[in-house]
């Protein structure tokens, strides 16, 4: 594939997970090692073999996930490599520390050097790395999904520390594959598909359609399709509910939220502000401290993830290889991880196998996932076709509430149209959806009501038709 | 001081092993084998010093194994320490058997006492650190070098830096590979010094299994210091204090089974691992092989 990157640009590599975008990026870093091919820098070739060439050339890339040392000083962090030395040649952390300030005030990208990078929050830690690329010398950052942690807000200033850069004459590649955005900061736009260019092109002449267009090879519909909610009765509501994290601190605090069959119910926020435990609660993973959960009307607050399963409540982990899926089992038996121990696929100690194969080959055809027998095993199977396995198992059961975290993470566009329209078609039917994602987009397509968390606490409950970008954002901030 | 010689070298090696990440429960057996050459060495030519260089060697040469298996091949760490303190054990049992049973008759002896002119006259703290044996001294500069060495040096951060997050060091360029070879070799070098303790400080003799798990209640005195040189070292004083103490009571007569005061270090370090004098926490990459993309 062919790429052309010029100063003083921000550049948008756009495209959908797998298309090879970060692949793409860790050759030009020298993390990962190319096939075949050159790469060209300032007019010369370059010979890339490592981060370190890379950062010798002025290249610097701020990862997805950062790579930075939580219980290091920020200034620690930003000089670790090209360290400022000392007599014995120790780290001379006085001078580090300056000039990590002067570089800071120079980019108005303001932190404190001796703070401890564990003790900062995410779009803080964001600077840091930009900062280390900077103290590098880079003139091409590289910034890898850079909003996918972000608040809009943060995302704003972010955009705004870029385009400063830009005009300062430093190029930047911005890889994501949130169409809005890109046409938000981008000078220009590469949208790649199966590692190769489909189009290059510029904010101006495109339209967040055509973009998806071109990513995923045909049209896409943007918008999910659903008629207005008719919810009925509450099916679980939650009262007062304290849960605490792995490390006995206050994750969710007081929350009030009920759902009502044939409705879904959003919960937006950044992540980390206690939708993990608020998830694991509501599915009988973890015991709340105080407060109640009750479903259909009968408290179920200190019962096990067994009785939940029974009463009908389904789960669409976030995390699907660690909660979702046996990896190493087959789509049937992964079909069959719920109700694997009751009639029809089991009758007394004795599974039976051929029940269980026929609910697979059924699942598999309405879920239109692509295997090639049930036997197979789930880990042979794409992302996108896993998520489908672990959806249809929890929707394949007929729960009478489902929570879904993060059901669409990680996924193309052609699976997370199909997962929304299953999960809109079964609330048609009366299924009461508690859906917790962090992609702002997903919550205010799918939901009928957006609760927004922030802190453990439920800051603000809107109706869809309230609900707008701008006021979630700054209650996900907690500033509203 | 003596008993807490060999147990801070030992923890010394692993706070500086497990730092860069690659756990080291072979200590105990780089001391056995360290114990055993230096005392061969050191009987073959009537030199003490050679044996203890000896010993250093060795401990260098273990550790040089332990690293190419843990951190090249990726061989589970805990499985390749283990290997190596089963194979000390047995090769020095069968040394020991074949040569060293009748010989050991007549020593090389033991390493002399000194005395620091002028410090040690000081009372009180005089005594106790500024009169001893080589290797203690050895060892109260080991504990400043190596504070110094983690905390104050490049070296240091880079190799706290690959202990917490690999990835993250090799995105700045550090050869992730090349610090820890340097830490567990060097880890090996300490341990191979504490082993040499055993047999030509101590009591200047070889004798099977005489490192007695030390290696380990080092690592427990590793953890409880949580992973900082001093903090080990403190540790390892109040170890080999239990130890002392155990000696002294069974003198006195008082009745309690000597095995008890011998489980000290070793409930003291549940104790600690369990959380309650404040979490303990390891490095982040610690026993995590690193495997680059």
């Amino acid at each position: 594939m062919d790429l052309v990157i010029e100063w003083g640009q921000v550049h948008a590599l756009l495209g959908e997970n797998g298309a090879g975008k970060t692949t793409l990026m860790n050759v030009v870093y020298g993390l990962v090692r190319a096939d075949g091919g050159e790469i060209v820098f300032d007019g010369n070739p370059a010979a890339i073999h490592g981060p370190t060439d890379a950062i010798r050339l002025g290249i610097g890339m701020v990862h997805q996930h950062f790579m930075l040392i939580p219980p290091l000083t920020v200034a620690e962090n930003i000089i670790l490599g090209h360290e400022t030395v000392g007599p014995l040649s120790t780290v001379d952390v006085a001078k580090a520390r300056q000039q990590v300030s002067a570089l800071a005030n120079r980019y108005r990208l303001e932190v404190d050097p001796a703070a401890r990078v564990a003790n900062l929050s995410v779009g803080m830690q964001q600077r840091v790395e930009i900062l280390k690329t900077l103290y590098r010398g880079a003139r091409l950052l590289i910034m890898d999904e850079p909003t996918a942690v972000l608040t809009p807000q943060e995302a704003q200033g972010l955009f705004e520390i870029l385009r400063s850069l830009a005009k300062e004459g430093k190029a930047i590649i911005f890889i994501t594959h949130k169409l809005g955005e890109v046409i938000d900061i981008s000078d220009r736009i590469t949208v790649m598909r199966h590692g190769k260019v489909v189009a290059t092109t510029t904010p101006r002449e495109s339209s967040p359609a055509d973009l998806a267009r071109l990513m995923v090879g045909r049209p896409v519909m943007l918008q999910v399709d659903k008629r207005p909610a008719r919810p009925g009765k509450p099916v679980m509501e939650l009262q007062q509910l304290v849960v605490e994290d792995d490390r006995r601190h206050t994750a969710v605090n007081g929350i009030e939220l009920e759902v009502r069959s044939g409705e879904i119910v959003g919960i937006a926020g950044v992540e980390g502000n206690g939708q993990n435990e608020l998830v694991e609660a509501l599915v009988g993973l973890r015991q709340p401290r105080s407060g109640t959960i009750l479903l259909n009307g009968r408290d179920v607050t200190r019962t096990s993830a067994r009785t939940f399963i029974s009463l009908g409540v389904g789960h669409i982990p976030a995390d699907r290889h660690r909660m979702g899926i046996v990896m190493e089992l087959s789509i049937a038996d992964n079909l069959v991880l719920a109700t694997y121990d009751r009639r029809p696929f089991a009758s007394g100690i004795v599974r039976q196998l051929s029940a269980v194969w026929s609910y697979a080959k059924k699942l598999i055809k309405s879920f239109d996932i692509r295997a090639g027998s049930p036997g197979q095993p789930v880990g042979s199977l794409s992302g996108g076709n896993q998520q489908k396995v672990v959806a249809a198992r929890e929707l394949g059961r007929n729960p009478k509430v489902l929570i879904a975290s993060q059901p669409t993470r990680g996924l193309d566009v052609g699976s997370i149209e199909f997962i929304h329209k299953q999960i809109v078609t079964q609330r048609d039917a009366g299924l009461g959806v508690l859906l917790v994602s962090s992609e702002l987009d997903e919550v205010l397509s799918l939901a009928d009501r957006v609760a927004v968390m922030y802190r453990g606490q439920i800051v603000g409950v809107l109706e869809g038709k309230d609900a707008e970008r701008e006021r979630i954002g700054l209650m996900m901030a907690g500033a509203a | 001081m003596n008993e807490a010689t060999p147990l801070t070298l030992a923890a010394l090696g692993g706070v500086v092993s497990e730092r860069s990440g690659v756990v080291n429960i072979a200590l105990e057996g780089m001391m056995l084998m360290s114990a055993f050459t230096g005392y061969v060495v050191a009987f073959q030519t009537h030199n003490l010093w050679l044996g203890v260089l000896a010993g250093v060697l060795t401990g260098v040469l273990i550790a040089t194994l332990h690293a190419a298996l843990s951190i090249s091949l990726m061989v589970d760490q805990i499985v390749s320490g283990f290997v190596i303190n089963i194979l000390a054990l047995g090769i020095t049992g069968v040394f020991f058997k074949g040569f060293l049973q009748e010989a050991s008759v007549a020593g090389p002896g033991v390493l002399p006492t000194w005395e620091i002119p002028l410090l040690s006259k000081i009372p009180v703290i005089g005594p106790i650190l500024f009169i001893h044996q080589p290797i203690t001294f050895a060892m109260l500069l080991a504990i400043v070098l190596i504070q110094f060495l983690l905390f104050y040096t490049v070296w240091g951060l880079r190799t706290r830096a690959v202990g917490e997050h690999p990835l993250a060091a090799d995105t700045v360029g550090i050869n992730v590979y090349l610090v820890r070879y340097v830490a567990v070799i060097l880890s090996g070098g300490l341990a191979g010094l504490g082993g040499a303790y055993f047999s030509l400080q101590q009591i200047g003799q070889f004798l099977p299994n005489m490192t007695g798990g030390r290696g380990f209640i080092a690592l427990a005195a590793m953890i409880f210091g949580k992973w900082k040189p001093l903090g080990a070292f403190y540790a390892c004083l109040l170890f080999a204090g239990a130890e002392a103490l155990s000696g002294r009571i069974q003198i006195t007569g008082v009745h309690i089974p000597f095995q008890f005061l011998g489980m000290l270090p070793y409930l003291l370090t549940i104790i600690v691992v369990a959380g309650a004098m404040g979490r303990a926490v390891a490095p982040a990459a610690d026993g995590k092989p690193y495997r680059k993309a």
